[in-house]
């Protein structure tokens, strides 16, 4: 942990770490900062902030320090911390919920991620399923790392694992509405809740 | 015959086609039906989760209404083990609540009720009636193979929405594997991550997970890794090389240690060419190792054959000692019965004589 100036904690910051814990389904004061979350997590030695630092930053109401954090990043999501947790403190979904804070507050510390996550959604949105080939493409093009894996795109293609063919679901239309109902759902859920926070403010 | 409602998913025909093939040639042979879901779109996997809840649960709902819709009364088998996750929280999702199955129906524009049931390929034979069948059909035992049984997270996690009972160390690839005659080594990451999309957008930092994996596997004495996920097939499989050459470069040892899914190896012990199955498309070398242990296998029989050879006949040989033995004994006890009975008849004469 690093040095903490409590008083610079806000009421809006407070109630920012309740409402990312409500979206995951937690309760924050369940935690009792154990480390096992963080013992068992096979990605902990490349964060910046170990999980249970995560959970112990949103415990005293430190938004922003979480936000810009990159743990929630480089969380593949594996959900080992979750089901260790001796106290049932859904970690892995409050990753979740401060990686979507954070991006919806603008933020990506993790480019790459964000990127990668964005462009496979688009794929689907376009044709249904997901094009492996064209995804890693548009992923490389748009994270700069214009040859990483090129060498195993040759060997996928020796294989005949992958093609130019592009794939496509009948009801792809359907599909790419679907997404943006799904997307707009989203909005106006976050929208009433901002709307909320404004009201007891 | 066992019928179920088939949700490919996107790796189906691409980097996953190995699974794929194996699949339909184990679910051929043991009488599986797999109706593939008409229409079926993609499960938006993690990256959905990531963008946004609801789009999480209705990407995946989709499908599954479809498959209600036009599959009655059959249940969704997903073998790609991140499909699974995905299908199968959404469908807890909306058997939580009237008010979130609502949400779902809004958003995928489509009647649905939660009906069927998503499974992985592994509940689907890991049933007693497909376990009976698979024993049935052995033709070759993959004997002297050791395998390292590695199930991933998606499978297992979260253990109440996967509904897992034993999410350390699941036992339903070890039994199979055990029932096709293979050797399942006891071993700690069975259900470590991968590393996932990471390994694309984080690669530096999630090349170790895989490494790790190997690893392991290796210090506890396995042939080779046997996964039941086409991206931990993908992680796994094509990265081995590249690992391998970080390896060498520091001085280290290189793996060499082949994954199969769990299906291209109960596909050869039904007699199947490993071309048949997939494993011809590998990345690492993977068919070295089968010949090899198939011909350590001929080699055990051999020996073995030798030796209860050896055992018949020192059993033979012990019984003629046995039959001799008792046939000494015999023979002795009828001699001295007779010296017996002559002795008696002798002091009769005497008697008589003196009369």
């Amino acid at each position: 942990m690093r040095f903490l100036d409590l008083s610079a904690i806000s009421d809006a910051d407070k109630q920012a770490c309740e409402a990312i814990a409500r979206d995951a389904g937690v309760n924050l004061k369940d935690c009792y900062q154990c480390g096992k979350c963080t013992a068992g997590c096979p990605l902990a030695e490349s964060m910046d902030l170990v999980p249970r630092e995560v959970i112990r930053y949103l415990q005293l109401g430190a938004v922003d320090v979480v936000l810009e954090a990159k743990t929630p990043w480089i969380c593949a999501q594996c959900v080992v911390c979750s089901s260790r947790c001796p106290q049932n403190v859904d970690i892995c979904s409050v990753m979740r919920a401060v990686r979507l804070a954070s991006k919806h507050a603008g933020k990506r510390p993790v480019p790459e991620a964000d990127i990668f996550d964005d462009e496979f959604i688009a794929n689907v949105r376009a044709h249904g399923v997901s094009n492996e080939q064209y995804l890693a493409a548009a992923y490389n093009v748009k994270s700069g790392h214009f040859v990483q894996d090129m060498g195993n795109a040759t060997r996928m293609l020796k294989r005949g694992m992958v093609g130019v063919a592009m794939h496509n679901t009948k009801g792809r239309a359907n599909v790419a509405a679907l997404v943006d109902r799904a997307l707009a759902a989203d909005s106006t859920r976050r929208a009433q809740a901002d709307e909320g926070k404004g009201g007891e403010a | 015959m066992m019928k179920y409602a088939y949700f490919p998913g996107c790796s189906a025909n691409t980097t996953g086609k190995s699974f794929t093939v194996s699949t339909a040639y184990v679910a051929e042979k043991i009488g599986v039906e797999l109706v593939e879901i008409p229409d079926w779109n993609c499960c938006g996997t993690s990256a959905a989760a990531l963008t946004s809840p609801e789009l999480a649960v209705a990407l995946p709902a989709r499908s599954l209404a479809i498959a209600d819709r036009e599959l009655p009364g059959l249940d969704v088998v997903a073998p790609c083990a991140g499909c699974y996750r995905s299908l199968k929280t959404s469908l807890a999702f909306a058997r939580e609540s009237e008010e979130n199955r609502e949400l779902i129906k809004k958003i995928i524009n489509a009647p649905y009720e939660a009906k069927a049931d998503v499974l992985t390929l592994l509940d689907v034979l890991a049933t007693d009636e497909a376990r009976e069948t698979i024993a049935a059909k052995v033709q070759r035992k993959l004997r002297c193979l050791k395998v390292a049984c590695y199930y991933g997270c998606a499978m297992v996690r979260p253990a109440d929405v996967c509904e897992c009972d034993n999410v350390e160390d699941p036992m339903e690839m070890d039994d199979l594997m055990e029932l096709i005659g293979a050797e399942p080594v006891d071993w700690a990451f069975k259900t470590e991550c991968c590393g996932a999309a990471q390994q694309m957008t984080i690669p530096v930092q999630a090349k170790p997970m895989i490494e790790r994996i190997f690893q392991n596997a290796v210090a506890n004495g396995a042939d080779c890794i046997v996964t039941s996920c086409p991206l931990c097939m993908l992680n796994l499989d094509m990265r081995e090389a590249e690992i391998n050459r970080a390896r060498v470069a520091n001085g280290l040892e290189p793996f060499d240690i082949p994954c199969y899914y769990f299906t291209e190896l109960i596909g050869l012990a039904f007699g199947a060419d490993p071309d048949e199955v997939g494993i011809d498309i590998h990345f690492h070398p993977a068919k070295t190792l089968l010949l090899q242990r198939e011909l350590d296998a001929l080699e055990l029989e051999e020996a073995e054959n030798i030796a209860r050879a050896e055992e018949a006949r020192k059993k033979a040989e012990m019984a003629a000692k046995i039959a001799a033995k008792k046939a000494e004994k015999a023979a002795k006890e009828k001699a001295a019965k007779e010296a017996a009975a002559q002795a008696a008849a002798q002091p009769e004469e005497g008697k008589e004589a003196a009369e």
